[in-house]
């Protein structure tokens, strides 16, 4: 597509790279080429491939197939520290700093200037330190340990870090997500300078304004494949939003109209300082809400701090009409709200319990004569609620054993038979085969028409428009735009999540 | 030329401002006034003879301590230590009844030996099996004494049953200091160094401060714990050496529970029981005030029950002074990014 250096081979270059990971496709044909002193932008919704691509070039992931050049010069790395030796840096989304370690270390460690005897020289570490902060323009105390310093300064320091291994190739997986604008800018006057001095950097985000503000290039993937990649200045934000989503929403939800009722939960300017911020919005008898937006956006933050599982620092939930006690769940589960977290081996479930066991977890108290559960007092609740949503197996098999669908079930089998008036779901379908999802989409659809609640935290785009009576986008921790179902459409939820609205805070 | 007068200006600040924030200073001002106020009420407490018990006392855990502080400086942690030492003790004891006129260089070789070959057991099984390192060395712990046990049965060995020279390594001084606690302070001294001015010597520190970063950085990480566990197993298995110069006996069941010593001598001295921190240094002055401590209170006079709560009271403050110092930091983080929103 770009002729002017196609003489010259690109810095790096990806052709129908693969990755698997069991059954499931995290990556089935990913294609990319970075030209050295060119910012190359890389975008997609959740679940695009971006990540898996990244550790690929990164040395974390090996491709099941394609090919991966470097100078020309195909790669096959094992380990990170392979790709790094190759002079390839990644700034993760999250920071890798060693908190115990100093600034001037995390920098060097493994590569510590050595002095006599073969020992460390710091005064030469500090040294070379400074100067590398000094050519970034920050002031940043070598000697200070990394422990407490903000996202900006420790993607600052991961720079450094990149800059002193010489690194020729450097990938910024979403480095802005959790910065304030003055560091956007900061961070891109940074990488500008790289660029100028030939490196080959690509950038990850989500939001278009800064993609098309720093990138030369835009690389659009979606499910897992390569769809386009395109000059910035002849492309526009349209454009890439098709292509991002381009798809026809599958008629897998199958939404049953709900009547709509009463206000059942009511939350009133919650703010968690530092996660979520000026957090208003109701929720009524019958209706699903969404809660869509990027990952990291806030929005499980902002369900578990309703639920109580967090505390906030300002703010009310009123549950009913009467206020919910901050971060105290067993108030929120008497009071009828039901939660299915996201990560359910690790937080719905107990994995080693019978599935019995597990779906009448939440009942506990009421089963209880004397202070002692009657195993068939459960086994008859159990059996009740795990066959109204046909989990298939036996009561008494492990959870363990059962597949991800048919988890999900035990675990909204076990906020079922609480009899809840509010429901949150966060990331129903995630890792479910698609038979079960639409299975899981139906229940949701059947509560709602018995006048339950649902909060819906989903990264899938298709589910929320095909599910929700209402949208609510979150963006930041604050919640930007609330769409009806008939205004929602890809293109205004992808808009409100991702773009950049310079406010004044 | 004027930014390198401005940088030796800062560093010395900065300088000053590191030692307040060492991690070993409270263990050290506390071992300081310990000997202080005792000395002052019980002027017998620092006589020559005594001051040397003091020293014969802590050398073994002292050099248990510090490795067990390598180990927990990469978030592991060794329980076996204790039979391990057991182990290299009979070792010992045997090798000089049943081979008369071994060198003693020998010896130690071979308790060393012995000691890296166990520590290498609990590395690998914790690297490669990849369970909690506490349940594996708990688990090598009564394996190692069940040997122990069954090798030594009711057998003991008495000093008289070894050379005279190597009962004196307990007795004779170098400067006031008896030679086992030289060569105690010497592996010390080389650790010290290792630790703070190597650079697998500042991986252990990376590993234990953030494991996932340490891969992701491509430190490596099997390597390194491996080597930590292997250090510590010599180490303990040096102990067993020494063990059986300084005390009279060695049998079956020698050095049960040092382990708990051990690890409390690590923690107090700020090594942070989840990684990351602290020092050798410091874990050898924590073995230090452990010990002097009980000295000490039975110079005061002070009933054993209360001796042993002080210690647990030790302990407790060491961890919650810890605790206390990483919530705050996080709770700063919190505010701070909240701030720059």
């Amino acid at each position: 597509m770009t002729t002017k250096t196609a003489e010259a081979s690109p810095a790096l270059e990806l052709t129908s790279v693969a990755k698997s990971f069991g059954s499931v496709i995290a990556l089935s044909d990913g294609e990319l080429r970075l030209e050295s002193g060119s910012i190359h932008a890389l975008v997609g919704e959740n679940g695009a491939g971006k990540s898996t691509l990244v550790k690929i070039i990164a040395g974390l992931y090996r491709a099941d197939r394609g090919e991966y050049r470097l100078d020309g010069r195909v790669v096959d790395f094992h380990t990170t520290a392979q790709a790094k030796e190759a002079g390839v840096a990644v700034i993760y989304q999250e920071p890798t700093l060693f908190p115990d370690l100093t600034v001037a270390e995390n920098i060097f460690i493994g590569r510590q200037p050595r002095g006599r005897l073969g020992l460390i020289d710091r005064s030469a570490m500090r040294a070379q330190s400074r100067e590398l902060f000094a050519q970034l323009g920050v002031p940043i105390d070598p000697d200070r340990l990394a422990e407490g310093l903000s996202i900006a300064d420790q993607q600052i320091i991961e720079i450094a870090k990149a800059i002193s291994m010489d690194a020729q190739v450097l990938i910024m997986d979403e480095p802005t997500a959790a910065l304030s604008g003055t560091e956007v800018d900061r961070l891109f006057a940074v990488a500008r300078s790289l660029r100028d001095n030939g490196a080959a950097i690509l950038f990850i985000s989500h939001r278009f304004d800064e993609v098309f503000e720093l990138c030369d290039h835009i690389t659009v993937m979606r499910d897992g494949e390569y769809i386009a990649t395109h000059r910035t200045d002849e492309t526009t934000v349209e454009t890439m939003v098709r292509e991002m989503v381009g798809r026809d929403i599958a008629q897998l939800f199958p939404k049953t109209a709900a009547t709509i009722g009463d206000v059942v939960l009511r939350v009133k300017d919650l703010r968690r300082a530092g996660v979520f911020t000026d957090v208003n919005f109701d929720v009524r008898a019958g209706e699903i809400v969404a809660f869509a937006g990027l990952v990291g956006a806030g929005r499980t933050e902002i369900a578990r701090a309703i639920f109580g599982i967090d505390s906030y620092d300002a703010g009310s939930v009123e549950m009913l009409g009467s206020a919910l006690p901050a971060g105290n769940p067993t108030a929120a589960i008497d009071a009828g709200i039901g939660f299915v977290p996201e990560d359910r081996r690790k937080q719905g479930l107990v994995l080693e319990l019978t599935v019995g066991r597990n779906a009448t977890l939440t009942l506990r108290h009421l089963l209880a004569r004397f202070g002692l559960i009657s195993g068939a007092r459960e086994r008859e609740k159990a059996e009740e609620w795990t066959t109204k949503l046909q989990v298939k197996g036996s009561l008494d098999a492990e959870a363990a054993t059962l597949s991800g669908g048919n988890q999900q079930k035990v675990v909204l089998a076990k906020w079922l038979a609480t009899e809840p008036r509010l429901l949150i779901v966060d990331e129903p379908t995630r890792g479910i085969d698609i038979g079960t999802k639409a299975e899981v989409h139906r229940l949701l659809s059947d509560l709602a028409g018995r006048g339950i609640a649902i909060i819906m935290i989903s990264s899938e785009l298709p589910e929320v428009l095909g599910m929700a009576d209402r949208v609510i986008v979150v963006r930041e921790g604050r919640i930007v735009a609330q769409l009806d179902r008939d205004e929602a459409t890809p293109e205004t939820v992808m808009r409100a999540a991702t773009s950049v609205t310079k406010e004044a805070s | 030329m004027t930014t390198t007068v401005h940088h030796e200006r800062r560093s010395i600040a900065d300088h000053a401002r590191a030692v307040l924030r060492l991690r070993e200073l409270p263990v050290a001002v506390a071992l300081v006034g310990l000997i202080v106020i005792t000395a002052t009420l019980n002027p017998r407490f620092l006589t020559p003879q005594s001051t040397k018990d003091l020293l014969l006392n802590a050398t073994i855990v002292l050099i248990l301590a510090v490795g067990q502080a390598i180990v927990i400086i990469t978030r592991n942690v060794d329980l076996s230590v204790g039979s391990i030492l057991g182990l290299s003790g009979f070792l010992t004891g045997t090798l000089f009844a049943t081979v008369p006129g071994i060198p003693i260089p020998v010896v130690f070789l071979a308790g060393i030996a012995l000691g890296t070959l166990l520590g290498a057991i609990n590395g690998l099984l914790v690297t490669l099996a990849g369970v909690p390192a506490l349940v594996i060395t708990l688990g090598t712990l009564y394996v190692y004494r069940g040997i122990n046990n069954a090798w030594a049965g009711g057998r003991e060995y008495f000093s008289g049953d070894r050379p005279q020279e190597f009962g004196d390594l307990s007795v004779d001084t170098l400067l006031g200091f008896p030679i086992i606690t030289l060569i105690a302070l010497a592996v010390l001294a080389i650790l010290a160094v290792v630790l703070g001015s190597t650079r697998s010597g500042r991986d252990f520190y990376a590993i234990g401060s953030d494991p996932t970063a340490a891969t992701l950085f491509g430190i490596p990480v099997r390597r390194r714990v491996l080597t930590a566990f292997l250090i510590n197993g010599g180490l303990a298995g040096l102990g067993g050496v020494l063990y059986a110069s300084r005390f009279s006996s060695v049998g079956a069941t020698t050095g049960t529970g040092i382990e708990l010593d051990v690890v409390a001598a690590a923690v107090v001295g700020g090594v942070a029981i989840f990684g990351g921190s602290g020092t050798v240094v410091g874990a050898a002055i924590g073995a230090v005030l452990l010990t002097t401590i009980t000295s000490s209170l039975t110079a005061l006079r002070v009933d054993k029950f209360w001796q042993q709560a002080v210690v647990g009271v030790l302990i407790l403050a060491a961890i919650i002074i810890d605790r206390v110092a990483s919530n705050r930091t996080a709770r700063r983080l919190r505010v701070s990014e909240a701030r720059n929103d």
